[in-house]
């Protein structure tokens, strides 16, 4: 057996492998309110996280989502709470002082009794979506979203390089605002005014263009673009046919995880979209004549840690399809049911904290 | 190897020539330094080697620039960069990735190179930079010297024949400085690389320099030659060659090796005098300090930054930070500033707490011009901002503008900031911060990207500042400026005061931190050209 196909040999997965794995759960947790396997899905990705991170600036990207996950939680019952009306339970927990509101606003109440009904089901939904934002923490952390740019397909090499500045000019924006504000401190303005808020965006502008020009001339003088010069047709046909596929995909996979009554058409649409696309990508790959260096291999681990994604997803559709009563809390109030099979499917995407090699250190 | 032939730059806009009538041969395997006053068009020569000007930066060439026997007009900067590797001022603006060895590999992905070769060029270049151990490190994770190397790293792999580096030293404590030229000699000594450099500290590289190329700016033609031959009669020169010039020694030495050997006689005459100003130590006299600090802790988040930090500073007096980058020099400046909020230990300026003073009242009692300068500058030109200084510190319209015109006579009220030279913007923000009449001036490294002119009147600028009874206070990597400028130098390493004490004492005998001359003719008090050639005036 080769060194690469040891799931003990350390090596870094191939990010690709990582994110299709955190797809495949958030994938399960899209079709779920039931908080037993979502509880369940955020506490494999934290596990996989810690036992497999790295220590990189970027692998601390998880408990950023997470922490990001219950401000939408808390966010959500609050608006819920304020927002509630008794259309959805009985079981009244207390009553807020209710705002009158104009006529042209009926059908809207702010205040008035909150539900447990109410509460309890944006618990929920809030919850589904923190855990599919955990799903997508613990991809960034495991697998940088640079790195997985870096294996876009040779057509879309431009747009890559485009995303992987922006990711770069986000943080960086960020901290020249801070270092813009304190300036204003020094200059003796009172921080969070209008006025200040002019004098901050300009000078936090003009660093980024300047940036930006900088690593322009830095990526020309490194010979960027030197073995890429297609026709314009061509580059032209590739964006066409990329685009369109991308398109079908996004309507495809709509429809395959709306799980409405026309489920069956998203497949096909997700076929074709995905053929198109690959031919977009054929026909551009074929005129850009960049190498890459190192290019991670694609082995038995990442075999596994994609299969045990996909298994977690596979587990909760058809469960989805032929119970749903299962997954989806149609009474908030009711202690929610186990699924047995989505929960072996969701334990089961636990596999990688073993099964993917152990990261490099960063130093050695 | 680079040939200019009668080569002249002018951009669009512009109503004179940014470079004119430029003829030089840079053979192979040289070290050429380009050096000249701000605004002369050193970045402009550097550029116009790989192309960059005129393809990049528009505007138009005449003459021509060969490299490699390759005419610049017809190849881009990108089909020159296997000839040409280019570091810019900034390399962390340069970075396309974020780890060191992606960022190794991405020129040669560029120039699709195939995949054996890039490794193989990798491990080399990692092995040549001594950044085996950085391999896997996230670039945003290195210090400034190893950033530096891999920046320089990230253009050698694909075996160009030139090195053009644009201030490769100037934002380098003395250390990460020294490592970063040990490297590039070595290049140069080994690989036969020619290496073009643009820096405005002398000091640190004119002693590795085979050719230097003097800009003078203004019009006049370069001048070319051997550094020892350039270096007697260009206006801004390092100290070790100013003494060389006062004392007569021929040939000028450029080194601290070579003027330690011939100053034997001047050390002995020097022996039985004293440098006139010695400074008084105003803690020593027992006056309320302006500013203390008490064992002050700041943390962000892990480790502190600072930890038991103890500081006083005297009206009238120039107190100096020193210590490698991330010590803790700019930490302590915020701290003081009212930026940041003590962990535990107490700051007090003037009888306040900064942290807790409304900034507009803090202004009269505090002021910091932070490491970019232009941070502070938003409006359109250099009126309004004045206009706008005095409004903000109520005083009398006219105040900014009159302390400008005494820092940096002659600035155009109606030029833009972002125009100004550097030296220009700084007395610009300077003039801002005096406004509103602070008793406490910061400054954190004033003196990065300034040319040795514009540096003396700074040294000028805050004497005076000081003998009017301002505290100063600066943090900086600049020996020769706190050789000139401070009473008292503080050294911080990891959060902590190493040495507190009078400035001779301090940086005197200090391997990394001692003046040129001190180290021609120290050990000992003597640290400045001046301060010799007054005590030697004295004496005869």
């Amino acid at each position: 057996m080769r060194a690469v196909h040891q799931i003990t040999m350390p090596r870094a997965l191939h990010p690709g492998a990582w994110w299709l794995w955190a797809l495949g759960l958030a994938a399960a947790a899209s079709r779920t309110t039931n908080p037993v396997p979502l509880l369940l899905i955020i506490a494999v990705t934290a596990y996989v996280v810690a036992a497999r991170r790295t220590d990189d600036p970027w692998s601390r990207a998880y408990a950023a989502f997470l922490k990001l996950a219950l401000l939408i939680i808390v966010i959500r019952i609050v608006l819920q709470g304020l927002l509630s009306s008794s259309s959805q339970g009985e079981t009244v927990l207390f009553t807020l002082p209710e705002l009158p509101l104009p006529d042209c606003l009926a059908g809207i109440k702010l205040g008035g009794e909150v539900t447990a009904e109410a509460v309890l089901a944006a618990t929920y939904s809030g919850l589904q979506l923190g855990t599919i934002l955990c799903c997508v923490g613990a991809a960034n952390s495991l697998a940088s979203a640079r790195r997985l740019l870096a294996h876009l397909p040779g057509a879309l090499y431009e747009a890559g390089v485009a995303c992987v500045v922006a990711l770069t000019f986000a943080p960086q924006l960020v901290a020249d605002a801070a270092r813009t504000r304190q300036a204003h401190r020094l200059r003796g303005h009172r921080p969070g005014t209008l006025s200040g808020l002019r004098r901050t965006a300009l000078p936090v502008l003009e660093g980024a263009l300047d940036r930006s020009i900088e690593l322009a001339a830095a990526m020309d003088s490194r010979g960027y673009g030197r073995t890429t010069d297609a026709d314009r047709g061509s580059r032209r046909r590739t964006g066409l046919l990329v685009g369109a596929g991308l398109l079908g995909i996004g309507v495809g996979g709509y429809g395959m995880l709306d799980g409405g009554a026309e489920q069956w058409r998203g497949l096909p649409t997700l076929m074709l979209g995905a053929a198109v696309a690959g031919a977009g990508l054929a026909v551009g790959g074929r005129r850009t004549g960049r190498t890459r260096y190192r290019p991670e291999p694609w082995a038995l681990p990442e075999l596994l840690v994609v299969a045990s994604g996909l298994l977690a997803a596979v587990a909760m559709f058809v469960t989805a399809a032929n119970d749903p009563a299962l997954v989806t809390m149609v009474d908030p109030l009711a202690v929610p049911d186990v699924p047995w099979l989505v929960v072996a499917g969701i334990v089961i995407a636990i596999a990688p904290a073993w099964v993917a090699p152990p990261p490099k250190g960063a130093s050695g | 190897m680079i040939r200019f032939d009668r080569m002249g730059v002018r951009y669009a806009d512009a109503t004179t020539p940014a470079l004119a009538e430029v003829t030089a041969d840079i053979d192979e395997g040289e070290l050429a330094l380009v050096i000249g006053r701000t605004g002369a068009g050193k970045s402009t020569l550097l550029r116009t080697i790989n192309g960059l000007v005129p393809h990049f930066s528009g505007g138009t060439l005449v003459g021509s620039v060969r490299v490699d026997g390759r005419d610049t007009r017809e190849h881009r900067p990108r089909d020159l960069a296997d000839v040409v590797g280019f570091v810019g001022q900034d390399p962390q603006a340069g970075f396309v990735t974020d780890r060191v060895e992606d960022e190794l590999a991405y020129g040669m992905e560029s120039l699709g190179l195939p995949g054996q070769t890039m490794r193989k060029r990798v491990e080399e270049t990692l092995d040549l930079l001594g950044l085996a151990d950085l391999r896997r490190r996230a670039l945003a994770t290195l210090s400034g010297g190893q950033r530096q190397r891999v920046a320089i790293g990230s253009v050698l792999v694909t075996h160009p024949r030139v090195l053009v580096l644009d201030e490769p030293t100037s934002a380098l404590d003395p250390l990460a400085a020294e490592e970063v030229l040990a490297t590039l000699q070595r290049l140069v000594h080994d690989l036969g690389l020619t290496v073009v450099i643009a820096e405005h500290r002398l000091e640190r590289v004119v002693q590795y320099a085979d050719s230097v190329l003097w800009l003078p700016g203004d019009g006049e033609p370069l001048v070319t030659g051997p550094p020892a031959q350039v270096m007697e009669v260009t206006p801004v020169a390092p100290p070790v060659v100013e003494l060389g010039r006062w004392a007569g020694w021929s040939p000028l030495p450029l080194s601290i090796r070579d003027a330690r050997r011939v100053a034997g006689p001047l050390r002995q005459r020097l022996s039985s005098l004293a440098p006139s100003d010695e400074p008084a130590d105003a803690s020593a006299t027992g006056a309320q300090p302006l500013v203390r600090v008490e064992n002050l802790v700041i943390r962000y988040g892990g480790e502190p930054a600072l930890r038991d930090v103890d500081l006083e500073t005297h009206s009238g007096a120039v107190v100096a930070l020193m210590g490698r980058n991330g010590a803790g020099k700019s930490t302590l400046l915020a701290t003081i500033a009212g930026l940041l909020a003590p962990t535990s230990g107490r700051v007090v300026v003037d009888g306040v707490m900064p942290a807790d003073t409304p900034p507009r009242e803090l202004v009269r009692k505090v002021g910091l011009v932070p490491q970019e300068p232009s941070d502070l500058l938003y409006a359109d030109t250099v009126g309004a901002e004045c206009a706008d200084a005095d409004r903000d510190a109520e005083s009398e319209p006219g105040t900014c503008h009159a302390l400008l015109e005494r820092l940096a006579p002659g600035v155009p009220l109606d030029r833009h900031p972002r125009d100004l030279s550097e030296g220009q913007r700084l007395s610009l923000v300077l003039a801002i911060v005096l406004t509103s009449r602070p008793a406490q001036l910061l400054l954190d490294e004033p003196t990065r990207g300034l040319d040795y002119a514009a540096k003396r009147s700074l040294v000028g600028a805050l004497k005076a500042l000081a003998a009017d009874g301002h505290a100063v206070a600066l943090a900086t990597h600049d020996v020769e400026l706190v050789a000139e400028l401070a009473d008292r130098v503080v050294v911080l390493a990891d959060g902590e005061v190493v040495a507190d004490g009078p400035t001779a004492e301090v940086i005197g005998a200090s391997p990394a931190f001692a003046p040129q001359v001190a180290k021609v003719l120290g050990p000992g008090r003597w640290l400045t050209v001046a301060a010799v050639r007054e005590a030697a005036g004295a004496a005869s």
